[in-house]
């Protein structure tokens, strides 16, 4: 295991980080869609450690017995049509067993019928706008002050004093926990993507057309994410935030929105 | 053949090499071409590997230290054009220009004079490509996908960028049309179709889809170019274009193209595996059914790179089960090969160590493909760490060590020394360690959610990026030994024309090192020995 005592080596020489954040799998995420999402990724995640298992364990117990070192007599054969035929058949047999739940989960994935609240998001370079279809009320989205001023290249602030390095907003989406949002994207420049790991849902952002995406957010949280597809020199600096709240708090929220004066809206 | 040998020397019109520059510039001998490609790949390869220095370093810890976000970008989309175009695929066709005639028989390539012309494309296309970086508004930034509109932002770069894909398509088409009719019409006559190595089946499925998807990736940068010069809207939505119609033509290519790049390197490892297990190749009809399948597959999958791009439910559903199924004909290359090492007598020279390297980890990272392919949990991988990953696996520890096994399984019947054993097993190991260190955690940083290409990025990525340019470090000094390797490759005891312990096929009956003019007799196919 060099991997491990490596990994904890490493770890030594960055005592003062967040080792304890380390996270090494994809987040079971908040919406039932998320946890689908999940569970398939674990499936296929399994199914390729047991062939993985059995492939590589004949490799190594031949790697072991049959070598020329330990004396072993090489044999001549070079076909069998019933193994030829049954390692053909056995993973037919497992995609098959695997695309049935994946074409379930897609299939509802792509169902943004009957939606509680839409949101259109508009990508710019480098930040992103929002508009409440309903609530009448818009704003722009873009990385909060002090991740700017740690990100420049001779900054003397360090990432490290930065809560949410790169991933904190000036003014975050919020959304009610429990509705189904639909989400309508597009782009003003070039190709985006809006993608926030927790809500399991990535969806480009492309200029001239309208994607269409939905999730429900099924606990009270703030959750984060990132432009997904190269959009220029700022790509990575493009967060997204989403603050999922009860509904009161929404209502509170939207309220205080439309009070506020519009010209917040359109400050950027 | 030692007869085919002796009447060379009697031939008439025999004549050696050119003397000086004249050798290399001229030369329209398979054997001298073959060396210029995989010279001018190994260069690359160190180009290439020295932008990816960069990226690592830029990468090692958060917060930006080195290099500006578009100076990262252009590195990132150089190093991919160049590994992609430069290192891997001309590595292959080098491979393909040595290998080819000896395997089949035949006294050189079918058509010398395009064959030389094929590879003096190729250092001006990358001399033309590298020129970017000193142009205003610097090197394309854009990715190697070049999806417009972004790409249509880069500065003066942008026509060489076009010119130089157009140059290495040209190049690759002529050597996809000199393989095909060679193998086509210069096989020794004994051997039928079914029986060529299978070496020469990957290549001759490889130049097939060269020829078919080569003319596809001229056809989109010329739109782009088009569309940025002469006003017409392709892909540009303000004008009732398409943006994502690009997408579509280039992934067309782009999947076949990374089979381009994995054939010939299953090909090279089905060669070598029965060699140093003294044991036929397992399934060889099933391995060419296979390898076709996988060709075929290839043209039907395309827009799984695109799960998030907005498709119609039924397109995206077409695409993931067809995307599954490749998994199949690669699960029987696996299997085959496994099959190869059972119960023969194995050795573990330096070749054979490659080889079972990339058995291993190509096949790590065709499962991270096999995950991919699902298609709502690949909305979740889709450009993060985790692709990357998997495409660092298959193309890395995948074509990559392919490319190296065949050079070592074949620097003895090239240079007609054996080369330093011991240096080639430490260049096998501290590559196989540090590939590992450098590519597994991004697995891990994908699935946390770090996206890809991003020069900077939050801190709970640290760790794992820390490790991975340790580890990229490590792997690109690692290189360096098989370049001593190279320098001292003549230093070594003289290689015999079999080399290793009775391999099998026709490039094993001429003597080491292999005369300017092989073959100019058709041989008869050789005997099998059994062990």
């Amino acid at each position: 295991m060099i991997r491990k005592s490596l990994l904890s080596a490493l770890g030594l020489l960055f005592a003062s980080s967040a080792f304890a954040e380390w996270e090494l799998n994809m987040p079971r995420g908040v919406t039932e869609l998320s946890a689908e999402t999940y569970e398939l990724h674990m499936i296929v995640l399994w199914v390729c450690v047991w062939i993985g298992i059995f492939v590589f364990g004949a490799m190594i117990w031949s790697l072991i017995f049959h070598r020329k070192a330990a004396g072993h007599k090489p044999a001549q054969f070079s076909h069998s049509t019933v193994a030829e035929i049954v390692w053909t058949i056995i993973p037919v047999v497992i995609l098959l067993a695997m695309a049935i739940p994946a074409a379930k989960t897609m299939i509802e994935l792509e169902d943004t019928r009957n939606p509680d609240l839409t949101i259109v998001a508009t990508a710019y370079q480098w930040k992103w706008h929002y508009k409440y279809q309903d609530e009448g009320l818009e704003f722009y989205s873009s990385l909060a002050r002090p991740s700017l001023e740690a990100r420049r290249l001779d900054s003397e602030k360090s990432p490290w004093e930065v809560e949410n390095y790169l991933l904190e907003v000036d003014r975050p989406v919020v959304v009610p926990v429990g509705a189904k949002v639909r989400l309508l994207l597009t782009s003003n420049d070039v190709v985006h993507a809006w993608w926030v790991p927790e809500l399991a849902i990535k969806k480009d952002a492309v200029p001239g057309i309208v994607n269409e995406t939905w999730f429900r957010a099924e606990q009270v949280g703030t959750y984060r994410g990132q432009c997904a597809e190269l959009c220029g020199k700022d790509h990575g600096y493009m967060p997204i935030v989403v603050e999922v709240v009860e509904p009161d708090a929404f209502q509170a929220w939207v309220d205080s929105r439309n009070e506020s004066d519009v010209s917040v809206a359109t400050a950027n | 053949m030692t007869t085919a040998v002796a009447d060379a020397h009697e031939a008439h019109d025999d004549h050696g090499p050119a003397k000086g520059i004249k050798r290399w510039l001229f030369t329209t001998n398979h054997k001298d071409i073959g060396t210029m490609y995989l010279i001018f790949s190994l260069t690359m390869l160190f180009v290439g590997g020295a932008m990816a220095m960069v990226i690592r370093s830029e990468l090692a810890q958060p917060g930006l230290q080195f290099v500006h976000p578009e100076f990262f970008n252009q590195m990132t989309t150089m190093h991919a054009l160049i590994m992609v175009f430069g290192a891997v695929m001309p590595a292959f066709v080098g491979l393909a220009n040595w290998m080819i005639p000896l395997m089949i028989g035949a006294p050189d390539m079918a058509l010398p004079r395009m064959n030389n012309w094929s590879f003096w494309i190729l250092p001006v296309a990358f001399g033309m490509l590298g020129s970017t970086l000193l142009m205003p508004g610097g090197a394309p930034a854009g990715g190697w996908t070049m999806y417009p509109p972004l790409v249509l932002q880069t500065g003066d770069a942008f026509p060489f960028l076009v010119f130089s894909v157009h140059l290495m398509g040209l190049s690759s088409i002529m050597g996809a049309i000199n393989v095909i009719v060679t193998i086509m019409n210069m096989r020794t006559p004994s051997m039928s179709l079914i029986k060529m190595p299978i070496f020469v089946w990957t290549w001759l499925i490889t130049a097939y889809l060269l020829i078919a998807v080569m003319p596809v990736l001229a056809g989109a940068v010329t739109m782009l170019l088009t569309d940025q010069f002469f006003g017409t809207s392709f892909f540009l939505a303000a004008g009732g274009g398409d943006p994502v119609m690009f997408q579509h033509i280039f992934w067309f290519f782009g999947h076949p193209e990374v089979y381009i790049m994995i054939l010939p390197a299953f090909g090279v490892v089905s060669e070598i595996i029965p060699t140093f297990s003294r044991k036929p190749l397992f399934g060889h009809d099933s391995m060419v059914y296979a390898a076709a399948s996988i060709a075929f597959l290839s043209f039907i999958v395309w827009a799984h790179h695109m799960f998030t791009v907005g498709m119609p439910l039924t397109g995206q559903m077409f695409f993931m089960f067809a995307t599954m199924l490749i998994a199949v004909p690669t699960g029987v290359k696996v299997f085959n090969w496994v099959a190869t090492m059972w119960k023969g007598a194995m050795t573990f020279e330096t070749p054979m160590l490659f080889s079972l390297g990339f058995v291993f980890l190509f096949t790590i990272g065709g499962f991270s493909g096999l995950m991919l392919a699902i298609a709502p949990a690949d909305v979740q991988y889709h450009d993060t760490y985790f692709v990357v990953a998997h495409f660092h696996y298959v193309l890395v520890p995948g074509s990559v060590f392919a490319i190296m096994a065949g050079a070592y399984y074949w620097l003895p019947k090239w240079t007609g020394h054996m080369y330093n054993e011991t240096a080639g097993k430490i260049h096998f190991w501290t590559s196989t360690i540090f590939v590992n260190l450098t590519f597994f955690p991004m697995h891990f940083l994908g699935l946390a959610g770090m996206p890809r290409r991003i020069p900077d990025y939050s801190t709970q990525f640290a760790d794992f990026n820390f490790m991975a340019s340790i580890g990229a470090f490590g792997f690109g000094l690692s290189q360096l030994i098989f370049v001593y390797v190279l320098l001292t490759s003549k230093k070594g005891e003289k290689a015999t024309a079999e080399v290793w312990d009775k391999p099998y096929g026709l490039e094993w009956t001429v003597p080491s090192p292999a005369p300017y003019h092989t073959f100019d007799e058709a041989p008869e196919m050789p005997v099998r020995s059994v062990h």
